[in-house]
């Protein structure tokens, strides 16, 4: 049976600030969900608390995977049991090899009882996969020598999580604009990167403003968010609406939604939680 | 000067276990062990018992009036503690020096077995050098070495078997009146290792020693001299690990350098001390015409450490560079730095240090950048990261700076970096634990000096900042 990502009336305080404002969403592995919505609708603030940020504090409501309550666990052990979020903004880790990066977060995702201290993976193993995954992808060898993030491009960052992504094959996977910042080319190295990787085993929300990213990976369902709530869902075709039309029509569809944003963007101009 | 900023209060749950390497042997076996305290008779027993000649002993003497002359000094750190009559100076571990391993007393060997010097060994037949206490009780070095005229030996068979050129070089570099405890170290030293490397003679490997203090209360004051002739090359290591003891210790070493015109040196150590020592080290380069002389220090443990490599550059295209990296955690103090003195123009240093503090420690960087009248066109680049890892550490940076030229490129660069929460979380959600990724960030923080070090050392640092980071070996 397939798992299943049940996201029940979620409200998300960031501080004192409400963010999410009761989000419904269910998510199985195998589909492929995009997520949209103007500038500080909330929605990176849903992709911080689904991995356990911890600034992002659930007030109300339910995050479950399986029926296993997330809000029990820290974000070590909801990657291990399969979540994973491609970060908009990946950190920079000055001194920390990619490689042994990589071999520590895959051994951990993959033995999710592991201790601290007990054995990594065997070398010969990991490296065999990195390779074979780093040629895959088309990303150059050298990338694991690198430290990790540090001097990378924009695009280069993307790629490192799409790499982790193949990787460490998650139950649900959450792309917060893995696009966004990047040239068309790199754009398109990370869009095929995730059609590759997507598919029977893989929950995919994609996370966007663009509408390149879709392109390749044609999701069932397209949500909008509007002032911490989605408010209105549909198909592949509503993605291009949007893409094509903006927001306007959504905030005459939902004047009560569209309300709130302004009250909050005036609140708060620097636009908590994006 | 920087105050302490408190960056990082989510850290909380990384703790410091119990000082790993705290084993101790038995001490009753030894063939001879000197009593407390310091006084003329005391100096003039050590000469006499290493049956010195009498400038060695007129020297020793001298430098115990100039030691009792000194104030101690009033900056650094915290040293009422140290009790220099509740001090043994002088404790030999064993009557001769041993010539192969199968010789060494099993009890030594068991130490340095836990210390994991039978595999340097084996990979380095030529250059172990192993201190054990007062004296070097196991030393061989490569044939073809020797061959060369590279003389690699302890300190005090230095003394007896190369006497005019230990006596051309030593104390030259650190005269006695230097400082209170370079004092001390010229009354009572022991120990130590003596290098010269003739022109041109080039050393592909590290040579190497060990250190280690097993008694308790025993001063260790060893006393290291290398002369690098002119176009030679060499790197040189030690590493240091000590017993767990409950009363303060005292290691007050000299390390003197010379680095003739176009020689090479690079001096690498790695000390940790228990946590009751006090570690008051001066050492201190001089590099002549187009030399180059580096050092990579590594300081963990110790109650209070105070040291500051130094590098004299005295002629024309010298450079000197610093690499050094402290961390201090619960109850202790690291005062560690650099000290670069351009004496001629054309001359350039650089210095990069990196502190870490937890649990309450204090580390710091403390340095000196000189550019005397006359050395115009000097280069010198400074850079101090600080990394603290909880709310009740500290860190300080103490950057001096005195130039008296104008045609001078300076400068300096102090950042205090930290474990953020954003690159804890980034971890953390690679299925990382907390601790496994504020080790991984501690080690990541410190690779630029790591990644210096010989393999089996940097794997030995690598396994150390682990150990401090996650309390336990899993």
């Amino acid at each position: 049976m397939s798992s299943l990502l049940k996201i029940d009336n979620l409200h998300v305080n960031v501080g004192d600030t409400e963010i999410l404002k009761g989000v419904n969403l269910e998510i199985r592995q195998g589909e492929i969900h995009a997520l949209m919505g103007p500038n500080g609708s909330g929605k990176s603030t849903l992709a911080y608390a689904l991995v356990g940020h911890p600034k992002y504090e659930i007030t109300q409501g339910t995050v479950t995977v399986d029926g296993t309550d997330l809000a029990d666990l820290d974000p070590t052990q909801r990657a291990r049991l399969g979540l994973f979020l491609a970060f908009q903004y990946p950190v920079t880790i000055p001194g920390v090899k990619v490689a042994d990066f990589l071999r520590h977060a895959m051994t951990n995702v993959r033995n999710p009882d592991r201790k601290e201290g007990e054995e990594l993976m065997p070398m010969r193993e990991f490296r065999t996969e990195l390779r074979d995954t780093m040629k895959e992808l088309d990303i150059d060898a050298e990338f694991a020598r690198r430290y990790l993030n540090d001097g990378f491009s924009g695009g280069e960052k993307k790629r490192m999580e799409i790499l982790q992504l193949a990787l460490l094959k998650p139950k649900f996977a959450i792309l917060d604009e893995t696009d966004s910042g990047l040239d068309s080319d790199a754009v398109r190295v990370v869009s095929e990167g995730l059609a590759k990787l997507s598919g029977p085993e893989m929950g995919v929300l994609i996370i966007t403003h663009h509408e390149r990213l879709l392109e390749y990976n044609i999701p069932q369902f397209t949500h909008v968010m509007l002032a911490g709530r989605i408010v209105e869902t549909g198909d592949a075709a509503l993605a291009h609406e949007l893409h094509a039309n903006g927001y306007a029509g959504i905030r005459e569809r939902h004047p009560d939604a569209a309300a709130e944003e302004q009250v909050a963007q005036t609140q708060d101009t620097a636009g908590a939680g994006t | 000067m920087s105050t302490a900023e408190i960056l990082t209060p989510e850290t909380e749950d990384v703790s410091v276990g119990d000082y790993q390497f705290g084993f101790h042997d038995p001490t009753d076996k030894y063939a001879f062990t000197s009593r407390k305290g310091i006084d003329r008779e005391m100096v003039t027993q050590i000469s006499e018992m290493k049956n010195e000649p009498g400038w060695m002993t007129d020297f020793r003497l001298r430098s115990f009036e100039i030691f009792q002359e000194k104030p101690m000094p009033t900056w650094g750190g915290d040293m009422s503690g140290i009790d220099f009559q509740n001090i043994f100076y002088y404790v030999k571990a064993s009557d001769k020096q041993e010539k192969s391993w199968d010789d060494v007393p099993e009890d030594i060997r068991r130490t340095y077995e836990k210390l994991g010097i039978p595999e340097a060994e084996q990979k380095y037949l030529s250059g172990v050098k192993a201190q054990y206490e007062s004296e070097v009780v196991y030393g061989s070095l490569q044939e073809d070495l020797a061959k060369q005229g590279v003389l690699f030996t302890d300190t005090d068979s230095a003394l007896r078997e190369h006497p005019d050129i230990f006596r051309e070089y030593f104390g030259t570099i650190i005269p006695p009146h230097d400082n209170k405890f370079a004092a001390l170290n010229s009354a009572v030293w022991s120990g130590g290792s003596f290098i010269y490397v003739p022109p041109g003679v080039h050393i592909d490997f590290p040579l190497q020693a060990y250190f280690r203090i097993n008694t308790e209360n025993m001063g260790q004051f060893e006393r290291t001299l290398i002369i690098m002739d002119e176009g030679s090359s060499a790197h040189y290591v030690e590493g240091c690990t000590a017993p767990t003891y409950s009363s303060d210790s005292l290691h007050s070493a000299v390390v003197e350098i010379i680095v003739k015109k176009e020689g090479r040196f690079r001096y690498t150590t790695i000390q940790n001390w228990s946590n009751n020592v006090y570690n008051l080290v001066t050492k201190r380069a001089m590099a002549y015409q187009d030399a180059l002389m580096e050092w990579v220090d590594g300081n963990l443990g110790s109650k209070l450490t105070m040291k500051y490599p130094a590098i004299y550059l005295m002629e024309p295209g010298a450079r000197g560079e610093t690499l050094s990296i402290a961390f201090a955690g619960e109850g202790q103090h690291q005062d560690a730095g650099a000290k670069m003195v351009h004496c001629a123009p054309h001359t350039s240093s650089r210095v990069i240090s990196k502190s870490i503090s937890k649990d309450g420690g204090r580390a710091g960087y403390r340095g000196l950048v000189k550019v005397q009248n006359g050395a115009t066109d000097c280069k010198s680049n400074v850079v101090c990261d600080a990394l603290i890892l909880d709310p009740e550490s500290r860190s300080d940076t103490y950057p001096y700076i005195e130039v008296e030229e104008q045609d001078v490129a300076m400068e300096h660069e102090a950042s205090v970096s930290k474990i953020g929460e954003e690159q804890l979380l980034y971890l953390m959600s690679r299925g990382l634990t907390e601790a496994e990724a504020s080790a991984m960030i501690v080690t990541g923080f410190i690779e630029p000096l790591v990644k210096e070090l010989p393999m089996e050392y940097a794997v030995e640092m690598n396994r150390l900042i682990e150990l401090q980071m996650e309390g336990s070996v899993g």
